[in-house]
């Protein structure tokens, strides 16, 4: 079949649209397709396989990765291969099981896997003091590199304080 | 069924709307995409409980009490998204009885607040989006990971949950052939734009949506004032070409104006497409000041009602086949009889 858009090259693509019932069969060349990507947000290419991609394994040999790929979320039972699959979590719990390669997707989609945002009220506390903690600890190291011991000696009992406040309010 | 464009907007002859939305989630349940009948249920439960405070504000629907017209209506009118609509059993909404707000339940997520208020009010949007989320988290535990923030089923927009959209009228810089280079611009910036109801770079009825890309890394204020600088300069822009349009090709510009008028006065035959491209010159017309009996924002009215679904809803009586053409006369009766009482 050719492409409906070019008439010249071979169709590649197809898909059926269905937008408020209308359904509509699409039938396109990548290159034409490539050209409607450019705007078209409603083009059908698996969108999440743009960022699940991205969520490749980290480790070495393909012994561990057969591993990494059999690990399941213990309480939705959500494996890897399932997320390729559908590009979605299946519950809160799922975030825990990968932090450090969800860290590394978030930074590809977003260009950051921090949140700095509004935090809910139950959490309020302890995060806004972690966040000091954080921000602190950077100008502990800059004050060490810059030689600046009788500040740093201050931030660092600083840290301490808030650090055990922490404690007791976790513990 | 437009209650929410009734209220006076800010730079309303280029902004139609400022959408805000946030996404959450209750912790102890899986994410709507591995939930079952029950457990959507009792999610519904809990969120109708936490609400129960504002319930008279609001107005609920289960989506099994609608047929496919009423909740498609719901989406042209932009008071519930696509993806809830299709979710015939599961899915549920609150809309406030100003329509100013939705909740929307088991979409992609256990909970979609969106506000949607009449021209560019980004700020004022947040605010009653953020006042909607204190309220649930009175009663309900969102899930929230420490360093990832509000947790989604997709991680596109884990961390705040936030999308802030504007809808914008841009027919003189899309005429002016700008658009390409604007959009181009507004990808580099992190933001993504849209046409809206229309496909590659022809928008239907110069209708564009502009949003933030990314959901993690920014505080919401910071997302919110970095978009509300863009768009207003792009309105600068807009409101600048429209001035040297009418300037330099003020006879035709008119011409196209009421020419577009009176074939919608006149036809009796109306597709979507035609019909958005002669309510966008007619739009324009009334906001430069050239058609003064009708008022800009029932042109947008308009654009909305023409909708398919809409259409047929309108017409609910007299419907007897599903065939385009019958939609299509409809739309064009719709139009007649319409413009008819706008215009006195």
């Amino acid at each position: 079949m050719l492409c409906e858009s070019c008439n010249k090259n071979q169709a590649t693509l197809h898909f059926t649209k269905i937008i408020n019932g209308e359904v509509e069969e699409k039938h396109l060349c990548d290159i034409c397709a490539k050209s409607k990507d450019d705007f078209d947000f409603d083009f059908p290419f698996p969108f999440h396989k743009l960022f699940t991609g991205l969520l490749e394994f980290s480790g070495k040999d393909q012994i561990e990765e057969m591993n990494f790929k059999k690990i399941n979320c213990p309480r939705c039972g959500l494996d890897y291969k399932k997320f390729l699959e559908s590009g979605k979590f299946g519950c809160s719990k799922c975030y825990e099981v990968f932090p450090e390669e969800i860290g590394v997707l978030l930074r590809d989609i977003h260009g950051h896997s921090t949140h700095v945002g509004k935090v809910p009220a139950r959490a309020e506390d302890s995060i806004f003091k972690k966040r000091e903690v954080e921000s602190l600890k950077k100008e502990l190291e800059e004050n060490i590199k810059i030689e600046n011991f009788e500040k740093a000696a201050i931030l660092r009992d600083e840290i301490k304080k808030i650090n055990e406040k922490i404690e007791t309010t976790e513990g | 069924m437009t209650k929410w464009l009734d209220s006076q907007g800010i730079d309303e002859d280029v902004v139609v709307s400022t959408r805000i939305r946030l996404a959450r989630n209750i912790e102890k349940y899986k994410f709507p995409n591995l939930i079952d009948m029950e457990e959507a249920d009792k999610i519904t439960e809990d969120i109708l409980n936490a609400l129960m405070e504002v319930e008279e504000k609001y107005l609920f629907y289960r989506n099994r009490d609608l047929d496919q017209f009423e909740r498609n209506s719901f989406v042209e009118k932009h008071l519930i998204s696509p993806n809830l609509s299709e979710k015939v059993d599961y899915g549920s909404f609150f809309l406030r009885k100003d329509e100013k707000s939705t909740i929307m339940i088991n979409e992609e997520d256990h909970i979609r607040i969106q506000v949607l208020l009449a021209g560019l009010d980004l700020e004022e949007g947040w605010k009653v989006c953020s006042a909607i989320d204190d309220e649930l988290e009175k009663s309900i535990k969102f899930a929230f990971h420490e360093r990832f923030g509000y947790l989604t089923a997709c991680p596109t927009n884990v961390g705040t949950g936030l999308r802030a959209s504007v809808m914008l009228h841009l027919p003189a810089l899309s005429v002016s052939g700008q658009m390409n280079n604007i959009m181009e611009g507004l990808r580099k910036m992190g933001l993504t734009v849209r046409g809206l109801y229309g496909e590659g770079s022809k928008a239907l009825g110069n209708l564009y949506q502009i949003s933030n890309q990314t959901s993690i890394g920014e505080k919401e204020e910071d997302v919110i004032k970095k978009i509300n600088k863009i768009i207003l300069q792009i309105i600068a822009r807009e409101r600048n070409t429209r001035e040297h349009i009418l300037e330099k090709k003020g006879i035709q510009a008119e011409d196209k104006v009421f020419r577009s008028l009176g074939i919608l006065n006149y036809s009796r035959v109306m597709s979507m497409v035609e019909a958005m491209s002669h309510l966008s010159n007619v739009k324009f017309g009334t906001d430069m000041g050239l058609i003064d009996k009708i008022e800009s924002k029932e042109i947008v009215k308009l654009m909305l009602d023409i909708q398919p679904a809409s259409i047929q809803k309108y017409q609910k009586g007299e419907k007897d086949s599903d065939h385009m053409i019958q939609t299509d006369v409809l739309r064009g009766q719709t139009l007649r009889e319409k413009l008819k009482i706008l215009e006195g």
